[in-house]
């Protein structure tokens, strides 16, 4: 349940945004996600579902884009998506050394509210 | 109305991280995060690197478990300060923690903290505690085909061990498939066989960080 922990530091930025604009109501939370993460987006619907109830978040839709991994090679300058534990070798060169570039994003984007 | 964030999600954890950081590096103390399955031996892990460095350094170990202190109290049967977290279900130690923690040691007299992250190979490893190194132990009864299935955290490690090695020849573990995969995911990671618990390969993995410890010093002086 790494998820409940994440669930948790949206909704403390979501509140802290929220009231910083006066709003007294938060109706949608957009957040993006790198899969690298290893957060399952599941789980982390179930973690916010249970994280809103009595806050001002109740009710709220939690709008999740997942990221794709990518990494660009440093020795030929390819860049390539992959999965989870295939991105360390450049597919073009066969090279080493890969700079990740997507896929770890933990990211909350914004909110709408009321 | 639209509210434009755009901030990571785990910025307070990642803020109070930095926070402990600049404590460890103001009071010259290097702290190793340990993670681990349940049952990797952890625990045996860090009695054993305590015999191997308490000579040279003075070491506080903060334990991290959703329940119970029986590994604080192991440790302090062996003369070491301990703290015992329990998270309360929480799967995972955050910074906060780790800083009530620290506020109850006496930072100034110690040169070096292991803390035990809480027995997980998924959730540790996205929590920054403010800690020098992470380092994981995976132990040979949990197979060589982990580090597929948990990739993350080979990654975010700096050093693995691979505890048990001395029931190497009654489990099914490919140790060359095992290294290969490893230096795939992280090729700067060194891997140290040990047994925790007969005392096999820990000199080479202590020297590791002791020499770790003294690096740090060197670039804070």
């Amino acid at each position: 349940m790494h998820e409940a922990g994440i669930a948790a530091g949206i909704l403390t930025s979501a509140i802290d945004a929220a009231g910083k604009a006066g709003g007294s109501r938060i109706t949608t939370v957009d957040v993006t996600i790198g899969v690298l993460t290893e957060v399952l987006e599941d789980a982390l619907q179930f973690a916010w579902d249970a994280a809103i109830v009595d806050t001002i978040a109740e009710g709220s839709t939690l709008a999740v884009t997942m990221i794709p991994a990518r990494s660009r090679c440093l020795d030929c300058g390819h860049e390539f998506g992959h999965g989870r534990y295939d991105g360390t070798r450049c597919p073009s060169c066969e090279g080493y050394v890969v700079e990740l570039v997507t896929g770890r994003e933990l990211v909350i984007d914004g909110i709408d509210i009321d | 109305m639209r509210v434009d964030i755009e901030q990571k999600i785990l910025a307070a954890n990642d803020e109070l991280a930095q926070a402990n950081r600049a404590r460890f590096a103001e009071a010259g103390v290097f702290v190793v995060d340990l993670m681990a399955s349940p049952g990797a031996g952890k625990t045996s892990t860090i009695l054993a690197t305590i015999e191997a460095l308490r000579d040279r350094y003075t070491i506080a170990v903060i334990e991290g478990d959703i329940a119970s202190k029986v590994d604080a109290e192991k440790v302090r049967a062996h003369g070491i300060p301990a703290v015992q977290i329990n998270t309360g279900g929480a799967c995972h130690l955050e910074s906060a923690m780790v800083a009530r923690a620290v506020d109850t040691l006496e930072l100034e007299t110690l040169d070096l903290i292991i803390i035990e992250n809480v027995g997980n190979l998924v959730c540790p490893t996205d929590f920054d505690l403010g800690e020098h190194a992470k380092v994981m132990i995976l132990s040979v009864p949990e197979g060589h085909d982990k580090p597929y299935k948990y990739p993350n955290i080979f990654q975010v490690s700096e050093a693995v061990i691979l505890n048990k090695y001395d029931t190497l020849a009654v489990f099914d573990f490919d140790e060359a498939e095992f290294r290969s995969v490893v230096s795939d995911l992280n090729p700067h990671a060194p891997i140290f066989p040990m047994s925790a618990t007969t005392g096999d390969g820990v000199e080479a993995w202590a020297e590791w960080l002791a020499a770790r410890i003294e690096g740090a010093r060197r670039t804070s002086s």
